[in-house]
């Protein structure tokens, strides 16, 4: 993966296969402490902690097309290349929530990518879905809820080109002014 | 250019309504991206980007776009399945790029004909 929307894109989809209805998705740069940290929390079905041990692991998966699972291990490999970690934190019927953390200054830190494509991606292949989406950066927010955007077209699906599209400029034109804050 | 807020949302809600009534149901096509690790390591959201920007721009309100998981063939992504009401079964199109995604909507979606040398079979399988 080239960088860190993708991962981030990778990880929401795991959490559509475990039947999540809700996602809440955090990116957090903090220059200061020089960590950056993501988080995907999600409400679906979950794992024990024998399954938790073992999702690292490429030789693991559940999926039935494939006898390997990417995801986790590429996004722990990210992690580890600059000078962070992945922790899984799941319970069986309850969720999960994958962290990684970064060194934010580290050579090796993958750029976060476009957040504006991952977001919109993700809700066009599950409108129903909630998405919770917040990119923080020394004080500075970007945020979107997929709940207040279904307020805001009053029914309508999110699912439509135009929809999607506003919400694709929207989130360019908000991930570009926090760049500026930098 | 001035800024946009979520509150200009409700702007095109009536016209999105419009549209959205008129696909009302399944609509007459639906386009598939496989949005698994390998899909996406391949190139699949940017695939999904420009399906997205050509059905805007077209205009065409009679098509459903949505993304999937992996369809287990990791060399061939990125995949793009298209399903017409008028066909049988779904086409998988393999090793799509965005000039790909043009004839195919040029072809197969707005005319009804299988791009055939970028599909992989006409295979019997729904997406999800
Ligand atoms: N959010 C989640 N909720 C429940 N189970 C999960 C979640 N994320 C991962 N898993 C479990 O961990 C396994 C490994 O995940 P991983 O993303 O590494 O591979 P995969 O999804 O199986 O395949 P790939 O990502 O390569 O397409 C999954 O098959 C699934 O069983
Ligand atoms: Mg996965």
């Amino acid at each position: 993966m080239e960088d860190l929307s993708l991962h981030i894109l990778d990880i929401a989809e795991n959490s559509i296969n475990a039947g999540a209805t809700n996602i809440e998705i955090t990116i957090d740069e903090d220059s200061k402490q020089d960590v950056l940290k993501l988080e995907i929390a999600d409400n679906g079905s979950g794992m024990d902690a024998t399954s938790v041990e073992k999702a690292l692991d490429p030789f693991y998966t559940t999926r039935t097309t494939r006898r390997v699972g990417l995801g986790l291990p590429f996004l722990d490999e990210a992690a580890r290349a600059a000078n962070g970690r992945l922790e899984i934190d799941s319970h069986l019927g309850v969720g999960t929530k994958v962290i990684a953390t970064f060194q934010l200054s580290h050579i090796d830190r993958k750029p976060i990518g476009n957040m504006a494509d991952t977001i919109t991606t993700l809700i066009a292949g599950r409108p129903e879905v909630d998405i919770t989406y917040r990119h923080g950066r020394d004080g500075h927010t970007v945020s979107l809820s997929t709940k207040e955007i279904r307020r805001q077209v009053d029914g309508v699906s999110l699912n439509s080109a135009e929809t999607l599209s506003f919400i694709r400029q929207y989130l360019e034109q908000e991930e570009h002014s926090l760049e500026q804050h930098g | 250019m001035s800024k946009i807020t979520i509150d200009d949302l409700a702007k095109i809600r009536e016209q999105t309504r419009r549209q959205t009534t008129l696909r009302q149901g399944a609509g007459r096509v639906k386009m598939t991206v496989h949005m698994g690790t390998c899909g996406i390591a391949a190139g699949a959201r940017d695939i999904m980007t420009a399906v997205l920007k050509e059905v805007e721009t077209r205009g065409l309100h009679d098509v459903i776009v949505t993304n999937s998981g992996c369809a287990g063939l990791c060399s061939q992504e990125p995949m793009l399945t298209v399903e017409t009401v008028d066909e049988p079964a779904p086409v998988k199109y393999v090793l799509i790029t965005q000039e790909k995604v043009k004839k195919i909507i040029d072809s197969h979606v707005l005319q009804g004909n299988v791009v055939k040398e970028f599909a992989l079979a006409v295979g019997s399988e729904r997406t999800r």
